[in-house]
């Protein structure tokens, strides 16, 4: 039954030519990521004066900086750490939501308003806000970078995580397996998690988006991971003094930022299509 | 509805101790001494001392604890290390800006996001459809920062158009507001993007019902149909998008104003952590926060105006 499933989503997805394109666009960066130091023409860091703000050429395809630095080897580096907090920290928002939302939404009572009461509180700052403060009290580094956007989006996945559970918690199969005397563990663990992982996985493809996009903002900030390491939105606020003279310098890592978020949007909105056809249907 | 007013303001009251509790716990997860840490390693011991009994790090925790709910209630959100004014009053200085930016991006997403949703749902799985959808997965892809550089690019260096840096002269009204344009449709075009996803699933929601046909069957134009019938029952659950929003978009200002220059509250705030001046990182987040949580209390009265079958749940 479950492999029935798996191969009607998995053909419902291979159709869907935005969500295939997301997947191959999502793959090619994730590529560029592990093997950044094979594919980088040049050391990211490697600075070259009397090249500065050399325009898009054959040596340097994108360009240089105005340290001389090769956009396109940044680019590529850049791309680990996207990627690298874009995953670590949705998985660190799930790891914890989801069992917020899990133990919430299971329990009922008190448990489930003290928990409600927190996602609330957390809702209340805006995520990039909240990212900020973390970071603003722990400290700029890529690990906290990761720890305050994954702190920043846990609420969310409680929130989805406690909602589906409370439509499940009442159906009959969990009613029989609570009638076997299975313990509650058990049945949150084996029986409700497993039935909620497509809703979670759709979000944390779509969070991947929002995390990418919030790594770059605190970058751009000068509060994500410090220069002269690559980051994406560390060089969009590098080229914006030049941006007259040498545009390419901000705009080629803003397209890179909005390609990978599209992908990982479009690949997001394909799993739900192809894992939640009823979503597909409302749209 | 008076009943209802009051019961949805006192709900929000928990919300809004909690926000300031998380606050207050922020800059008690400093690791360290966060005296030694805004003064520095080399600082005189008596300035050390001096500087935690300013900012009461010297009393039991629970102490300061109600000590700052205490001050918080009575509109004292603490000292500013940097300038040495009230926190406060640095807010209040700039929170015009930050609330007509925020105002005025929402604004762009309405009348970016509706029509697009409108026009989206009622040719839907048409070229048009694909083209305004493909829009909206564009306007979320692309980070504020970016599309503010890209807009002061064009219309201020390139064309000359409009002013990229600054809030404008505070007199002069055209000015402020010429200011306030490439900024807030920076801010607005992402927040356009979500009100038009979800004014299209709201409409093709409602375009599907019955009254809808009764009114075309009548021989009423289209455009009737569309804005007078259907849009205003979709627009329903939009509003709570609209108000979801203004979070996103608050969040979204503090980027907004450090690319355009801007005097704001996230200028503010950005300063503040630069100068590691905690009274007013603590002081802008929790102002921020219960901004939201305001914002979010009018949004659902509106919903219950709006629909009065809530007031009713």
């Amino acid at each position: 039954m479950v492999k029935i499933r798996r191969s009607v989503a998995y053909k419902a997805f291979v159709k869907n030519k935005a969500g295939l394109f997301g997947a191959v666009v999502v793959a090619l960066i994730v590529i560029f990521g592990i093997f950044a130091p094979l594919l980088a023409p040049y050391d990211p860091t490697a600075q070259d004066i009397p090249n500065r703000l050399a325009k898009p050429s054959i040596d340097h395809p994108l360009g240089t900086d105005q340290y001389g630095r090769d956009i396109l080897s940044r680019l590529i580096y850049g791309a680990r750490i996207s990627l690298v907090v874009g995953i670590l920290s949705v998985l660190i928002g799930i790891l914890i939501g989801v069992i917020l939302g899990l133990v919430a939404g299971y329990s009922g009572g008190f448990i489930d308003l003290l928990i409600c009461k927190i996602i609330d509180v957390l809702m209340s700052f805006p995520m990039l806000l909240l990212a900020m403060a973390i970071v603003a009290i722990l400290g700029t580094s890529l690990v906290n970078s990761i720890l305050a956007v994954g702190i920043s989006s846990i609420p969310r996945f409680a929130r989805l995580t406690r909602g589906q559970v409370l439509v499940l918690k009442n159906t009959e199969f969990i009613d029989a397996v609570r009638a076997l005397g299975s313990n509650p563990v058990r049945i949150v663990f084996l029986h409700l998690l497993p039935n909620i992982v497509s809703p979670i996985i759709i979000m944390g493809t779509l969070y991947i988006a929002t995390a990418i996009i919030m790594e770059s903002n605190l970058s751009f900030l000068g509060l994500g991971v410090q220069p002269p390491t690559a980051t994406w939105g560390g060089m969009i606020s590098d080229g914006r003094a030049f941006l007259r003279s040498s545009p390419w310098v901000s705009t080629i890592p803003g397209i890179a930022i909005a390609l990978s978020v599209l992908a990982f949007n479009m690949l997001g909105d394909g799993l739900r299509d192809a894992l939640d056809p009823k979503l597909k249907d409302e749209q | 509805m008076s009943r209802y007013i009051f019961r949805t303001i006192f709900s929000a009251l928990p919300t809004l101790i909690g926000v300031l509790t998380c606050v207050f716990l922020l800059t008690r997860l400093i690791p360290g001494d966060p005296a030694l840490l805004i003064l520095g390693e080399n600082a005189p011991q008596e300035q050390i001392l001096q500087l935690r009994k300013d900012l009461g790090l010297d009393q039991p925790i629970y102490v300061q604890y109600f000590h700052y709910l205490y001050q918080v209630f009575h509109g004292n959100l603490g000292i500013s290390l940097r300038t040495e004014r009230s926190v406060i009053k640095e807010i209040m200085d700039v929170l015009p800006y930050t609330t007509e930016l925020a105002i005025a991006g929402i604004f762009v997403s309405v009348i970016i996001g509706v029509p697009i949703g409108v026009i989206s749902a009622n040719r839907r799985n048409t070229m048009t459809d694909f083209v305004a959808m493909t829009f909206a997965i564009l306007g979320v892809s692309m980070p504020v920062f970016w599309t503010g550089i890209l807009s002061t690019l064009l219309f201020s260096l390139y064309l000359g158009w409009l002013p990229a840096i600054g809030g404008g002269d505070p007199a002069n009204l055209i000015d402020r507001i010429l200011h306030l344009i490439l900024p807030s449709t920076a801010i607005g075009m992402a927040a356009s993007a979500i009100t038009a996803r979800m004014t299209r699933a709201s409409m093709l929601d409602v375009l599907h019902q019955d009254y809808i046909q009764t009114a075309r069957a009548k021989g009423l134009e289209e455009l009737k149909v569309l804005y007078k019938h259907a849009l205003r029952n979709a627009l329903i659950p939009v509003i709570t998008v609209v108000g979801l929003n203004m979070g996103r978009l608050l969040g979204g200002t503090i980027v907004t104003e450090i690319v355009f220059a801007r005097p704001g509250m996230g200028k503010l705030l950005v300063d503040a952590i630069y100068a590691r001046d905690y009274p007013q990182v603590q002081g802008v987040v929790a102002f921020f926060a219960a901004m939201v949580i305001i914002v979010n209390l009018l949004v659902d009265l509106a919903y219950s105006i709006a629909d009065p079958r809530v007031e009713l749940s």
